[in-house]
């Protein structure tokens, strides 16, 4: 019979415009094709002239549409009329809102600045809103990354001057053994897929070190579904194999890091564990030569590795000797690791031996000549073809520290650091701990801070403490119980402010965070906080000020919220001088602008605080006649200077927009971003490409650019002197001396060289009740709460079971479809299980953030994530079990206070069936309704 | 319309690559996307909002774990849509002749304006390939982007697939099988790309490429073993090595 | 597969009045006038209404006459053809009954192979589906006429062919069920064929691709639990032929008798056709791990 078929067009016109912006979906930053029909957006798509994305794009990006139609949009900014957490608001004009605010403030600001509070979520305009809270002069300025993953960029930035994600990236086009460690997606999601495909494409190895096997673990060769907690000991064995084989670069490690630098190892002397330096405060090394101390720095110095030098009584020994006698010791051999990290020893020398094979038999050159810092000239950049990522996994941890430290080691070792096949860093990193500001916490009533906020303390001086000790911020960040607290600690501002210690607080002021849910621990308790009165009736926490773009759960416990605009309706500057967007050969910066027009009273939130500025008559927000100096954002990202000629956008500058890095004012800058696809990329010439902290190109490329003012050639820090310093204070050294209660615990974990400690909460609750782990990963598809308003994302994760590994399932007799107790020495929640057989033995684990507050996100209170979606966060504390010393340890790490989120241990028990998540909580009140019962985006 | 064209000039369709994919969901929401403003009705949602959300999507992600016998379970997540099968059972059935494949290069579409929305061909398809638009009540499925992949509006590079355009891992592969040297035929030659319910007859044009053997590293320990010898072997212990060792840079 | 009402309520119906129909128009009940009106009236209603009811399960109901277009494939477009077909013809013969009190011996057994016919292809419409394996089988179609043939023979007062015919359809159903049940494990489809990773180990859904729900999960994952089953089965088989066929043997076919016995087996009908569908597996839910 004849076929027949129907005509059809197949070239229809795909839209009539095509706007390229910048996605914010999460925040990995990539570029979008925005397609736009009769002025509607009408399909998101990646752009493929972007340097982060290069076309692709994740389910999140692609149903950005959804975002921006949400009905869960704040409409106009609300004043709370009932009481706090009922979610009963009445909508105000923004004059009204703005008038409530600076009010408030600048009164603060003339007699208290302190008593503001003002933290920000996961947003990217850190370098505005911190020249805010430091131009209005209150000390209690941070963003989330105390939550997040100040572990694994505080590791970074002390043991390299860069750590993963925005401060570096494999070489993903030459590495051919490639180790993820504690991955489910972090935030260069599309980055990490394209490297792991092209990974596949060249058949080179990908072993994924995880309890859970999933997503990138999944299609990683091999598996190692390591216990949790664990990954220092791992990794500490692959090294004592690595050296006790010999199998380290050692000229690297002469040339590049401290190994060679002398450390005073006399116990009695007041420098113990100091470097030996100079009158010029160089580090010494000893000459091969003449036996001689001298500077690390010296043109054609051969330090030996292998010498000691005497002097004055003192022995110094260099750092490689005392890292190697350290590690060389059998407790950090795969033998007596294995059980405790549930690896055989044999798959742990297995693992060292393909490190060592991969790094030292596979090596890879390039033929470019290059010329490092001590003017030495090479003939060709040789790499170690061997690439580690990490992430969340080794840094949510109160040890992990110390393990990411042990991973950049593991990496240094292997001289598999800014070489080819390696890890590289991203411009404007490399940048070494001391390049970095420092904390600064003087209050002056009326007057901006004294530096600013958040920074890398080398020391005990540079603590952020008050005359008399106690902690000078509400978060207590920079204080003897997180000395290196780089990122501040959201997750105790609220438990802090509600407990008036150290002090108590006017105004909380937050920002795209919502912590009466899912980002803190201990949710129904800090929702009490929230709601908690005095004696007289006040709030404890008097006035709550939020901006969110949606109707989320930390919308209810505000007393005014600020509705910001959705990322297609706003201007954004993804800037070098916060969270840049580079890539290893190229520095690179962003715009989002906006696409669309709000069709709702809202205002992008950049643009409220440069307005805030103006009203409060804040240093850079207002002119000598007291006028505002900028119009809003998009005015202030183009005229707006940090340093003379160094501005939030480095691309086209100058009266030509032909400046790069460095340059005037250029009034057309937006529109050459926008006329350049949203973004600008400068390419780093071929010669600077690798070795960038010694790399004589590369340091003379970054200060033409403005990254640096001056060279600041580097070398790694094996041994991390600054943790010595506080150590030192620690055992009765110095001025500045820790509260006795924190002497051990400063001791013990400050060690300047990795080690390995067992979490805390494993050590403070009886293991026979909690004998499994609890955790979370993000869902690919989702972010954090923000994705569950969209239509798309949740029919793919609108309920999240707890995935129970095949052991405890057949320890506890779970049946398919049963619900389980989960508690912890905190709480205990009812949830579905489902059972996984990739997984850890002794662990469980659910999606992040899936669990919603009925009458939240404008859904219907039926809905599943309201019911039978839940948090782990309930299980959580931000303080640790008692340990019968009177004190609650706070449940984060000592070192930076990161929050130990996958510390957590459980019991897990079968219970009767029943059909909805435990806890649950009243209903909020919708302020904005509900969405349609049906959708056709798209109708014609 | 609904007998099947005796043989297609061209035999396009996708290669799904199940030792690259992540799971990650992007192509499955690429294509709602593109598709819900392009070919045909739009891609409704029910309950979007509610206690039972649902919706139209032509390609869903699943996931699943497989045990070996002696080695740790696998996950492996798995793309399906529209296999665009040369036997395509889901054409024969279509009371309307709405359901067929075209000749010119094999892709099974649905006529929406023919299509009475009976549901027989959803049931004919075993891949589970076909949703109906509830809104709609035509049939729906992957169109192997037949919108974009001739369309001269759109730049070269991108007449493909959206769901290949937007995969990050690079795990779909979109070509034309017919023709031997294409990427996507080579592709399957060299790894083994296998169809799914091959019992079923409905041969498939869409092939999957099989996830590469795992968890093999124990078993090669013999060739690397000799690379951890200790080099402490002398009264030097491992500083003396450390000695030499320098000596020699 | 879901019991869609629309579908259950057509197949039987029509079904059974096709089947009486047919026993018309072979002579069974050899009627004429007004009594013949009634009895024809009765058949169409059946196997009209349920033709209309299955348009209810249509998306485009007014599109309904394109499925005419495809009867060389499809048996969905065949059953079109042969019901209208058989509908006419058998008009033709009913007139001749009722108003000109004649019967054309002939179009009547034209007619009724057409109704014959007509079932038969509906029947195809299930037993076709190689992804039903229950369904996939010639005994399928026995099934489907049986169910209207006995319903015919019923409902045209044919009482001792009513009553083998019961027998024989309890027979035919236990063997249906009986063979059926084996049938998705014989033809070897696993999550292993679906996904083609059997060859590596033992193959499980971890996630469903959405939690959400969709089309295919209420359309074709519909499950029924074990014992539900069995006890509706037994219900079914009970009501629609041990019952009616016991009742036949015993009692004195009257009135009473009569519609007591066509209620019970339509009932009995209903019950067992709607396990047709909900214990039919379709291949799809192996994506789903079913
Ligand atoms: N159990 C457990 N808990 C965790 C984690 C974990 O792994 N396990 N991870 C932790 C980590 S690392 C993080 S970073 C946190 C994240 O937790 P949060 O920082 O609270 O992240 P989101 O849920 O995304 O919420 C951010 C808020 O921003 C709002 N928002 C979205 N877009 C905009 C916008 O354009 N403008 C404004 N003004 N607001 C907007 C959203 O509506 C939402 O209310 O969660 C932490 N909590
Ligand atoms: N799609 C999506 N992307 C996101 C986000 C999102 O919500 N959704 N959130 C963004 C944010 S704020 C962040 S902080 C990043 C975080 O990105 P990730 O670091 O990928 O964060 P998690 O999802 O918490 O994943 C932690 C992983 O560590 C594993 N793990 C837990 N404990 C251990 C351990 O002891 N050892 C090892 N080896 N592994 C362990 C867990 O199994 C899990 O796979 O992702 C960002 N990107
Ligand atoms: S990873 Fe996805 S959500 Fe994040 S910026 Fe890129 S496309 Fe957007
Ligand atoms: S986009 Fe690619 S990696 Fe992601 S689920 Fe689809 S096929 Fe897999
Ligand atoms: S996969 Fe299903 S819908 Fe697609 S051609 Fe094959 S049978 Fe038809
Ligand atoms: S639903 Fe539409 S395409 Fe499918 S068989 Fe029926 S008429 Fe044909
Ligand atoms: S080819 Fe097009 S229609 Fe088919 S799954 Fe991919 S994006 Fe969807
Ligand atoms: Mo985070």
């Amino acid at each position: 019979m004849k076929h027949t078929q129907p005509q059809l067009d197949t070239s229809p016109e795909v839209s009539d415009e095509i706007r390229k912006t910048t996605c914010y979906m999460c925040a990995c930053r990539c570029g979008i094709n925005v397609h736009m029909k009769s002025g509607k957006v009408s399909y998101i798509e990646g752009n493929r002239d972007h340097p982060v994305n290069k076309g692709v794009l994740c389910a999140k990006g692609s149903a950005g549409i959804m975002q921006i139609n949400a009905p869960s949009r704040l409409k106009a900014p609300l004043k709370r009329v009932g009481p706090r957490g009922s979610g009963a608001f009445e909508e105000i004009s923004w004059d009204e809102a703005l008038e409530m605010a600076t009010s408030r403030m600048s009164h603060l600001r003339e007699t208290a600045p302190e008593k503001l509070a003002f933290f920000t979520g996961r947003d990217q305009s850190q370098s505005l809103t911190s020249f805010f809270a430091q131009g209005f002069g209150t000390p209690n300025y941070a963003a989330h990354g105390g939550f997040c993953s100040v572990n694994m960029a505080a590791a970074g930035i002390y043991t390299m001057g860069g750590a993963f994600w925005e401060f570096g990236q494999p070489d993903w086009d030459r590495t051919k053994l490639f180790m993820i460690f504690g991955v489910a997606e972090d935030h260069d999601s599309n980055p990490i897929k394209m490297g792991l495909g092209k990974l596949k494409e060249r058949g080179a190895k990908i072993i994924g070190v995880n309890p859970i096997r999933s997503g990138y673990n999944a299609i990683a060769d091999e598996w190692v579904g390591i216990t949790p907690g664990t990954d220092g000991l791992f990794i500490l064995a692959l090294i004592h194999c690595l050296i006790k084989a010999g199998k380290v670069d050692l000229e690297y490690l002469n040339r590049y890091t401290n190994s060679p630098v002398l450390v005073n190892c006399d116990e009695t002397h007041p420098e113990h564990g100091l470097f030996l330096r100079d009158d010029d405060g160089k580090m010494q090394v000893l000459d091969r030569t003449s036996g001689k101390p001298v500077p690390f720095d010296g043109k054609g110095v051969k330090p030996d590795m292998a010498g000691t030098y005497r002097n004055a009584g003192v022995t110094y020994r260099p750092v490689f000797q005392l890292l190697a006698e350290k590690y060389l010791g059998e407790e950090n051999s795969p033998e007596a690791v294995a059980d405790r990290c549930g690896i055989s020893a044999e798959r742990i020398r297995h693992i060292a031996s393909e490190l060592a094979f991969t790094a030292f038999e596979e090596e890879i050159t390039i033929d470019q000549p290059w010329t490092d810092f001590r003017g030495e000239k090479h003939d060709k950049m040789i790499g170690r073809p061997v690439s580690f990522h990490a992430m969340r996994g080794i840094s949510a941890h109160s040890n992990g520290f110390q393990t990411c430290r042990a991973l950049h080691m593991l990496q240094i070792l292997l001289g598999s650091v800014e070489v080819p096949g390696g890890f590289r860093f991203k411009p404007p990193y490399p940048k070494p701990p001391e390049a970095h500001p420092k904390p600064h916490c003087k209050v002056t009533p009326g007057a901006a801070l004294d530096g600013p906020h958040l920074g890398y303390p080398m020391g005990p001086e540079h603590l952020a403490l008050r005359e008399d000790g106690s902690a000078a911020r509400i978060d207590k960040a920079f204080t003897w119980e997180n000395p290196m607290s780089a990122h501040g600690m959201m997750h105790m501002v609220i438990s802090n402010a509600h407990a008036g210690d150290p002090y108590k607080i006017d105004t909380l002021f937050l920002y795209m965070a919502n912590m009466a849910w899912n980002s803190s621990m201990n949710t129904k308790a800090v929702m009490e906080m929230l709601t908690d009165k005095d004696e007289n009736g006040e709030y404890v926490i008097p006035n709550i000020i939020y901006s969110d773009a949606y109707s989320s759960e930390m919308v209810a416990y505000a007393d005014l919220v600020l509705p910001d605009t959705t990322y297609l309706e706003r201007h954004d500057c993804i800037s070098l001088l916060d969270r840049p967007i580079s890539e290893a050969e190229a520095m690179s910066d962003s715009i989002r602008w906006p696409v669309i027009e709000p069709d709702r009273d809202v205002r992008g939130f950049q643009s409220v605080v440069i307005d805030l500025g103006a009203r409060l008559g804040l240093p850079g927000f207002v002119d000598d006649n007291g006028d505002a100096l900028y119009k809003d954002y998009a005015d202030y990202m183009v005229n707006h200077q940090r340093r003379p000629g160094v501005g939030p956008l480095a691309g086209f500058r100058g009266k030509d927009g032909q400046g790069k890095g460095r340059g005037e004012v250029n009034p057309g800058q937006l529109d050459a971003y926008i006329e350049n696809g949203g973004f600008w990329v400068d390419h780093i010439p071929t010669e600077a490409q690798f070795f960038k902290p010694w790399n004589a190109a590369y340091q003379d490329w970054a200060v033409e650019r403005g990254i640096y003012d001056s060279i600041q050639p580097y070398v790694f820090n094996l041994y991390s002197e600054p943790m010595q310093k506080f150590r030192l204070a620690a055992e009765g050294r110095g001025k500045i001396q820790p509260p006795d209660h924190l002497r051990e615990q400063v001791k013990a974990t400050m060690d300047p060289l990795p080690i390995w400690y067992p979490p805390f909460e494993g050590t403070r609750v009886n293991e026979a009740e909690y004998p499994y782990h609890a955790l979370t990963q993000r869902p690919m598809a989702m972010y954090h709460s923000w994705g569950t308003q969209n239509a798309w994302l949740r029919q793919i994760h609108g309920r999240n079971p707890l995935y129970v590994s095949a052991e405890i399932w057949k320890e506890q007799g779970f049946k398919e479809g049963d619900w389980a107790k989960v508690s912890s020495a905190h709480g205990e929640i009812t949830v579905p299980v489902l059972l996984m057989e990739a997984l850890n033995g002794k662990t469980v684990w659910t999606w992040n953030a899936i669990g919603k507050r009925k009458g939240a996100w404008a859904l219907d209170e039926k809905a599943p994530e309201a019911n039978e979606g839940f948090l782990l966060n309930h299980l959580i504390h931000e303080l640790l079990p008692p340990k019968g010393d009177g004190l609650r340890w706070s449940n984060s790490d000592p070192v930076t206070g990161q929050a130990a989120w996958f510390d957590l241990r459980v019991n897990v028990t079968r219970t009767d069936a029943i059909t909805a998540s435990e806890p649950s909580f009243g209903t909020i009140k919708s302020p904005i309704g509900q969405g349609p019962n049906e959708i056709k985006v798209g109708a014609k | 319309m609904t007998s099947l064209p005796t043989e297609t000039a061209k035999k396009l369709g996708l290669v799904i690559d199940l030792d690259t994919c992540v799971g990650c969901h992007a192509c499955v929401v690429a294509c709602k996307g593109w598709n819900t403003q392009g070919y045909g009705a739009p891609l409704s949602d029910q309950d979007p909002y509610g206690e039972s959300p649902s919706g139209t999507f032509l390609n869903r992600v699943h996931s699943f774990e497989v045990k070996p016998a002696e080695a740790p379970a696998q996950l492996v997540h798995f793309p399906k849509s529209c296999l665009h099968c040369d036997d395509a059972p889901c054409v024969t059935v279509c009371p309307t002749g709405a359901s067929y494949k075209r000749a010119e290069d094999g892709i099974v579409l649905v006529n929406e304006d023919a299509c009475i929305g009976c549901g027989l061909c959803a049931w004919a398809c075993p891949y589970g390939a076909r949703e109906m638009d509830q809104a709609e009540g035509v049939m729906k499925k992957c169109t192997l982007c037949v919108d974009r992949i001739y369309n001269e509006n759109l730049p070269e590079v991108d007449r493909e697939p959206a769901c290949v355009r937007t995969c990050p891992s690079g795990a779909r592969h979109f070509g034309d099988f017919a023709d031997e040297t294409s990427n996507v035929s080579k592709l399957v030659a060299e790894r083994g790309g296998f169809d799914l319910m091959p019992e079923l007859g409905t041969k498939p044009v869409n092939k999957y490429l099989p996830p590469r053997p795992k968890d093999q590293a124990v078993e090669e320990f013999d060739i690397l073993a000799p690379l951890l010898e200790p080099v402490a072997t002398d009264a030097g212990g491992f500083l003396g090595w450390l000695d030499k060792a320098l000596e020699r840079i | 597969m879901h019991p869609a009402p629309s579908v259950i309520i057509f197949t039987v119906l029509s079904g059974i009045g096709f089947g009486l129909l047919g026993f018309l128009g072979l002579g069974f009940p050899s009627v004429t006038g007004w009594v013949a009106f009634a009895f024809f009236a009765i058949a169409y209603l059946l196997a009209v209404g349920g033709l209309l009811a299955s348009t209810l399960h249509l998306g485009n109901p007014q599109r309904a006459l394109r499925a005419f277009t495809q009867w060389r494939t499809s048996w969905l477009s065949r059953e079109g053809w042969f019901a209208v077909a058989a509908l006419l013809i058998m008009a033709v013969y009913g007139g001749g009954l009722v108003f000109f009190e004649t019967s054309i011996i002939a179009l009547g057994w034209i007619g009724a192979a057409l109704c014959v016919a007509t079932i038969y292809a509906t029947s195809m419409i299930y037993g076709q589906l190689k992804t039903v394996p229950r369904w996939n089988h010639w005994t399928t179609s026995l099934l489907f006429l049986g169910y209207s043939l006995t319903g015919g023979a019923l409902l045209s007062g044919t009482t001792t062919i009513a009553t083998y015919l019961l027998a024989a359809l309890g027979i035919v159903q236990f063997v249906y069920w009986t063979l059926g049940d084996k049938r998705f494990v014989d033809r070897g489809h696993t999550q292993g064929t679906a996904t083609g990773l059997g060859g590596l180990g033992d193959v499980r859904m971890l996630e469903p691709p959405h939690t959400g729900t969709n089309y295919l999960l209420k359309e074709m994952v519909y499950r029924i639990g074990r014992k539900h089953a069995q006890k509706l089965r037994v219900i079914g088989i009970l009501m629609m032929s041990v019952v009616p066929f016991a009742l036949l043997v015993t009692l004195d076919a009257g009135h009473l008798i009569g519609a007591v016995v066509v209620l019970l087996h339509l009932a009995g009908a209903f019950v067992t056709r709607w396990l047709f569908f909900a214990e039919a597996e379709h291949v799809v839910g192996l994506y789903y791990g079913k």
